[in-house]
């Protein structure tokens, strides 16, 4: 329990830094891009609005640094984002909350089978080192390095095209209403099966060597040789004595490097024109639309760190010493 | 236990098919680990290009001409652009900025990284603390949007911005293994010993303790070169570093937002998406050197059947005390076996 407290303790922190960051990187943009934003909107705009993309950007010159911060956290708390540019006039929190769940559904699911799958084969390889097994490592080497938002120009160019099963671009079918019945979400599926591939393979790699690494240390372990000795199964001292050690580390792996996965996978959106937040953050780089991609920043930085947290439960979970010294 | 009996036979090679001769033992020692001489002599090629790629261009990367997106061809072997640009050059040139971006951005990120970890390792306390919270926070805050929404602020950032700024944000996690590795030299009996000398701290630091990372450094310097290659390129492909210098990622968002896929135009990406793959093969391969230079355990084995006094195979792994069990073949354990295997056991 002490572990998980302190864990909590420190994404809360880790959150305040992030907003914090994202409270003073628009008040170092030379010049004043908002502004003329905010004037180029002039009259459509409510002066409520404008009043929150001041507090957003520091436009106030006249209050402290100090209340402006306040009003900043104010913002946050209340989910006021200020306004997109890019699709004026609606809220940075209602595209937000519109393209989360694609991003949560895409991202999430194929993050999650990669290191399965990646964690599977890596015990494999680790195992029966010296093996065909070992072939793999040059070749998943090879994959890892490719951008993934290459791989998903080149999966486009291959497998998708007009009288192609997959999709290239979009979300879903263009004529479709997003809802809950069998042709959405089967519709919904068929778009997301070449970016989830693409995701796939570009981030498999990495877990496979880690996994692969640890295996290979933990094999030497007297443990592993007294098992043996005992006549147990291959199959078990496998599964039951060396993957269940070699994980652990991995699991705590899957914590920290889930920020550059997630970094990744939204430029698969991008090429995919997927309707999620990395998209998003496509559009709003492209149009200069700043609150926008505030917003993005922070909606990605929070799931990141809720998502370390399960992880941090599942890692509890799974190691007794933790819960003993607890 | 229903587990079957299992006779145990402890396995010594023998004879040609057994360990390494000492000749071969010798040549291993002094041929480089493959792994890393690969992933150099890439590297190599791939800076000599950058120093040389804009004299030896066929063309200026960004000159018009009439050949508009044309297939590779003897006169341009890369093809051409929307804008009859020679692809070929593009990439010659663009190499100069993907190397000169990855390098410094991963020299400002290991220097932050010793610094950090090494002092929060050696320092411990408070320091620590708050030096290993620090790069906590770095290391879960997710790097890629942060570098995007910090170059978007910085109005027609350069390669030296984009370093910077890529520098800046990427070395938390060679901080953190630096820290740990730090941590469990600070206690050995040398350094204790410079420290009973009486040599200063800063001494005991550069000498006892910094070369004893030098491999960490060298795989974490590598890592940060990879991971700022791709996100310098990343940066370019999505259109907020400068498009007037060219680099891979340049080429790439050329391609993508001039329909290059719909017009089946495909050596407009192939190329500078291959060149990003070869060059990041090349480093991750030397960081497997690295890595199997520190830990001999991960290298792949070679050959790794034995043949045991019995005439039966075995497959030797390293770190793995080889097993016989009866179900491995049918013929039955005679004492004859255990006889040899003592043999040979006494002869080793």
């Amino acid at each position: 329990m002490k572990f998980l407290l302190q864990r909590i303790a420190f994404y809360l922190f880790t959150a305040w830094a992030a907003i914090t960051i994202n409270f003073f990187i628009p008040r170092f943009i030379p010049g004043d891009p908002v502004t003329s934003l905010i004037n180029k909107f002039q009259g459509q705009m409510s002066t409520e609005a404008i009043q929150s993309l001041y507090v957003l950007f520091g436009l106030d010159k006249n209050a402290s640094m100090w209340s402006q911060y306040i009003d900043y956290w104010g913002q946050i708390f209340r989910g006021d984002l200020g306004l997109s540019f890019t699709f004026f006039p609606t809220p940075v929190s209602e595209i937000l909350g519109q393209s989360l769940p694609w991003t949560i559904a895409l991202v999430g699911i194929t993050t999650f089978a990669s290191f399965m799958i990646g964690t599977s084969l890596g015990v494999l390889a680790g195992w029966r080192r010296g093996s065909w097994l070992d072939g793999l490592l040059p070749v998943t080497t090879f994959l890892s390095s490719i951008p993934y938002f290459w791989l998903g120009l080149l999966a486009i160019t291959l497998l998708a095209g007009s009288d192609s099963f997959f999709p290239s671009s979009g979300g879903y079918e263009p004529g479709l209403v997003p809802s809950w019945n069998g042709e959405f979400i089967g519709s919904a599926v068929q778009h997301s099966l070449l970016p989830a591939i693409t995701i796939l393979i570009s981030s498999v790699s990495g877990w496979i060597l880690s996994m692969r690494n640890m295996m290979v240390t933990v094999a030497s372990e007297d443990y592993i040789t007294v098992a043996h000795a005992k006549g147990l199964s291959e199959r078990r001292v496998m599964v039951s004595y060396a993957a269940r050690n070699a994980l652990l580390p991995n699991v705590s792996g899957f914590a920290l490097s889930l920020g550059f996965i997630v970094g990744g996978t939204l430029l698969v959106e991008i090429v995919f024109s997927y309707p999620g937040i990395g998209y998003n953050l496509f559009q709003a780089v492209g149009s200069k639309d700043y609150p926008l991609m505030q917003g993005v920043f922070l909606v990605i930085t929070m799931s990141v760190l809720i998502a370390n947290l399960i992880a941090d439960v599942a890692y509890l979970l799974l190691d007794p010493r933790t819960r003993k010294e607890g | 236990m229903s587990a079957p009996a299992t006779t145990i036979t402890a396995v010594t090679p023998e004879g040609p098919a057994g360990v390494a001769t000492p000749a071969k033992r010798q040549r291993l020692r002094f041929v480089a680990n493959p792994k890393a001489a690969t992933g150099l002599v890439v590297l190599g090629f791939f800076c000599l290009i950058a120093i040389i790629g804009p004299w030896i261009a066929p063309f200026d990367p960004s000159a018009r001409s009439n050949d508009l997106i044309q297939g590779p061809s003897g006169k341009h072997w890369f093809g051409t652009t929307h804008l009859g640009q020679d692809i070929f050059s593009q990439v010659l040139v663009g190499t100069r900025g993907v190397m000169f971006v990855g390098l410094l951005a991963g020299i400002i990120a290991t220097a932050l990284s010793v610094l950090i970890g090494v002092s929060s390792g050696f320092l411990g306390g408070m320091a620590d603390e708050g030096l290993s919270a620090l790069s906590n926070v770095f290391l879960v805050i997710p790097a890629l949007p942060l570098i995007i929404i910090v170059a978007s602020t910085i109005p027609g950032a350069g390669d030296l911005m984009v370093a910077l700024v890529i520098g800046l944000t990427s070395w938390a996690w060679g901080a953190r293994v630096l820290r740990a590795q730090t941590l469990s030299l600070r206690r050995r009996d040398y350094v204790e010993a410079a420290r009973a000398t009486g040599e200063s701290t800063w001494r005991i630091i550069t000498v006892e303790i910094l070369p004893n990372l030098t491999a960490i450094i060298a795989s974490g310097f590598v890592g940060t070169v990879i991971f700022a290659v791709m996100s310098e390129i990343t940066l370019a492909f999505i259109g907020i570093s400068t498009i007037s210098e060219w680099n891979w990622g340049t080429i790439l968002f050329w391609a993508q937002s001039q329909q290059a896929l719909a017009q089946g135009a495909w050596w407009w990406f192939v190329p500078a998406g291959l060149a990003i793959a070869i060059l990041g093969t090349a480093l991750s391969l030397i960081n497997f050197g690295i890595d199997e230079f520190v830990s001999p355990r991960l290298r792949s084995s070679g050959h790794t059947r034995v043949k045991t006094a019995d005439g039966r195979t075995v497959k030797m792994r390293v770190g793995f005390t080889p097993v016989l069990s009866q179900n491995d073949k049918l013929d039955p354990v005679t004492p004859v076996v255990r006889k040899a295997a003592d043999e040979a056991k006494g002869a080793a």
